[in-house]
């Protein structure tokens, strides 16, 4: 009946060495829709992909303004996404009020992880079922972080995660060497070709995809619907709709790899599970 | 009902045992501070009173906060003390982030104001007017704070006596360019009026700069003065009801 012995609890160590909960919120957001944050000297583009629930219902938000100078894009539960982003809005709220000043990037992300690997180590919580991905400017510059349930944080250049994200960050590793230099309109155009990779033979239309840009000069702000579709209509990216170029289950475990090793075999059949859900997102409710 | 004297006395609540500063006791006086052509330029001299008797003579009432900002106080000394150990652990954690960040003169500045402020709704003041002034990332800011939190900033600034004596001067003579040279001239002016007319000024004072470079205090050093001007020999002369 139970898979493993060792998954019960998020504070039960594995004789591997590994601790099952915590990969399994990490499987939370692989199951998310995806979401693609890239970067340059100074501007960073957040995207992601809007998947409705149902045929009836709207989407979820699934990109947040923090501040003038920070936003998230998140995949996972969303509910664990609004209730991070509220913590980073007060916290970055609470850094003005005292220094007239915004929060560093960098910073606030180490709060947010530390947040997250509380519930790690606690045997009356769970972890957050979310990956976020922060974008921000501050004093050094721009800068991408990724922030996963189990409270590590890595700095990218660009980065995808979700469901099919493996299909952006080919595009992405393809791509990334030119980031630095790119001008506010190549990120974004990148950030639609990356997140058009993400969908299974889908069109790419604004009414799927969202967009953010802060950068040097510009606070950060979702641009609005109709932008994005003349985005999309002036690069041409409808047309050329290509198939996806790798089956996802394989390439899934590169992802798993670098979010601290481990999920092997448990990123395998979740991914087939996503696979044959057709990227619904069933944990994004 | 109200035979209880110690129920009546937990009415006011806990904090009424407490101790606060009711009235300061060692201070210093003016403080004075100009933007100049490369930074800040800030002069204190270093007398500590206590009450009105020059108890102290080598108080120093300027410090360097961090590597961009310079504080200068006035008032109670021991409550200078506590806001300096406040800033330095405040340094400290910022410099253990290590990430290029660093808090600069307009982030200190809003810093102690919020400090001030919040001992001041505590009825617990600190009894201090701090002038704080900085360069950073080319940006020059020079900022005051007075006890109860109210603050600003200026071209130029001087607390107490300061603000009687020195800044009309500073409003007559002060411009943009100075250079370091007029700028410690014009400074030392205006310490010289306050030593002449503010009782509780020594003749030992400090003049620290501040640039995008660094930071330099002065040595402690006197001004030369002269008394022998006529005003000077019977000033109470004529004054009605004086002594």
């Amino acid at each position: 009946m139970f898979r493993n012995q060792y998954d019960t609890d998020v504070t039960t160590w594995s004789p591997a060495g590994r601790l099952f909960q915590v990969e399994y919120a990490m499987e939370a957001v692989k199951q998310g829709s995806a979401a693609i944050g890239l970067r340059s000297k100074t501007h960073v583009v957040l995207a992601c992909v809007n998947k409705a629930n149902s045929e009836l219902s709207s989407h979820q938000k699934k990109i947040f303004k923090v501040d003038d100078h920070i936003g998230v894009a998140i995949a996972g539960l969303t509910a664990d996404g609004r209730v991070l982003s509220r913590y980073m809005r007060s916290e970055c709220i609470n850094h003005s009020f005292t220094y007239e000043s915004p929060l560093p990037v960098g910073r606030l992300v180490v709060q947010l992880a530390d947040k997250a690997q509380v519930c790690t180590q606690r045997s009356w919580k769970r972890p957050f079922g979310v990956g976020l991905l922060v974008g921000g400017l501050d004093e050094s510059g721009a800068h991408l972080y990724y922030n996963c349930p189990s409270g590590n944080y890595f700095e990218y250049q660009a980065f995808a995660i979700g469901s099919r994200s493996q299909a952006a960050k080919t595009y992405l590793e393809r791509r990334f060497g030119n980031f630095m230099d790119s001008s506010r309109e190549d990120l974004i155009k990148d950030a639609l070709i990356a997140t058009r990779e993400t969908l299974q033979g889908e069109k790419l239309r604004s009414s799927i995809c969202t967009i953010a840009v802060v950068g040097v000069g510009e606070a950060f702000h979702i641009l609005d619907q109709e932008t994005v579709q003349q985005l999309i209509d002036t690069f041409e990216l409808v047309g050329e709709e290509e198939p996806a170029a790798e089956p996802d289950a394989p390439a899934e475990e590169g992802g798993a790899a670098e979010q601290g090793g481990g999920a092997a075999e448990q990123g395998g059949g979740a991914d087939q599970s996503a696979a044959a859900d057709e990227g619904v997102a069933p944990m994004e409710i | 009902m109200h035979s209880n004297p110690a129920k009546n006395h937990s009415l006011v609540g806990p904090e009424a045992a407490s101790e606060r500063t009711l009235y300061p006791y060692v201070t210093g006086t003016s403080v004075v501070a100009i933007k100049y052509k490369d930074g800040i330029l800030m002069a204190a001299d270093m007398g500590g009173s206590y009450g009105s008797t020059l108890r102290y003579k080598s108080v120093e009432r300027l410090k360097l906060i961090g590597k961009h900002s310079l504080l200068g106080a006035s008032g109670e000394m021991s409550d200078f003390q506590e806001i300096l150990r406040n800033l330095d652990e405040l340094i400290l954690y910022d410099n253990m982030w290590d990430d290029g960040n660093s808090l600069g003169p307009k982030e200190v500045h809003s810093y102690l104001t919020r400090m001030m402020y919040n001992r001041r709704n505590k009825f617990d003041p600190l009894w201090n007017s701090l002038v704080l002034g900085g360069v950073k990332n080319g940006q020059k800011y020079l900022g005051m704070v007075s006890m109860i939190g109210v603050n600003f900033e200026d071209d130029h600034v001087a607390t107490g006596f300061g603000n009687h004596l020195a800044r009309p001067i500073l409003r007559d003579e002060w411009h943009e360019n100075l250079t370091f040279e007029e700028g410690v001239k014009l400074l030392e002016k205006c310490m010289r009026v306050l030593l002449y007319r503010d009782r509780s000024a020594v003749n030992k004072l400090q003049i620290a700069k501040i640039t995008e470079v660094g930071v330099t205090i002065s040595q402690p050093y006197s001004l030369k003065t002269f008394w022998g001007y006529s005003a000077f020999h019977n000033p109470t002369v004529g004054a009605e009801g004086s002594w």
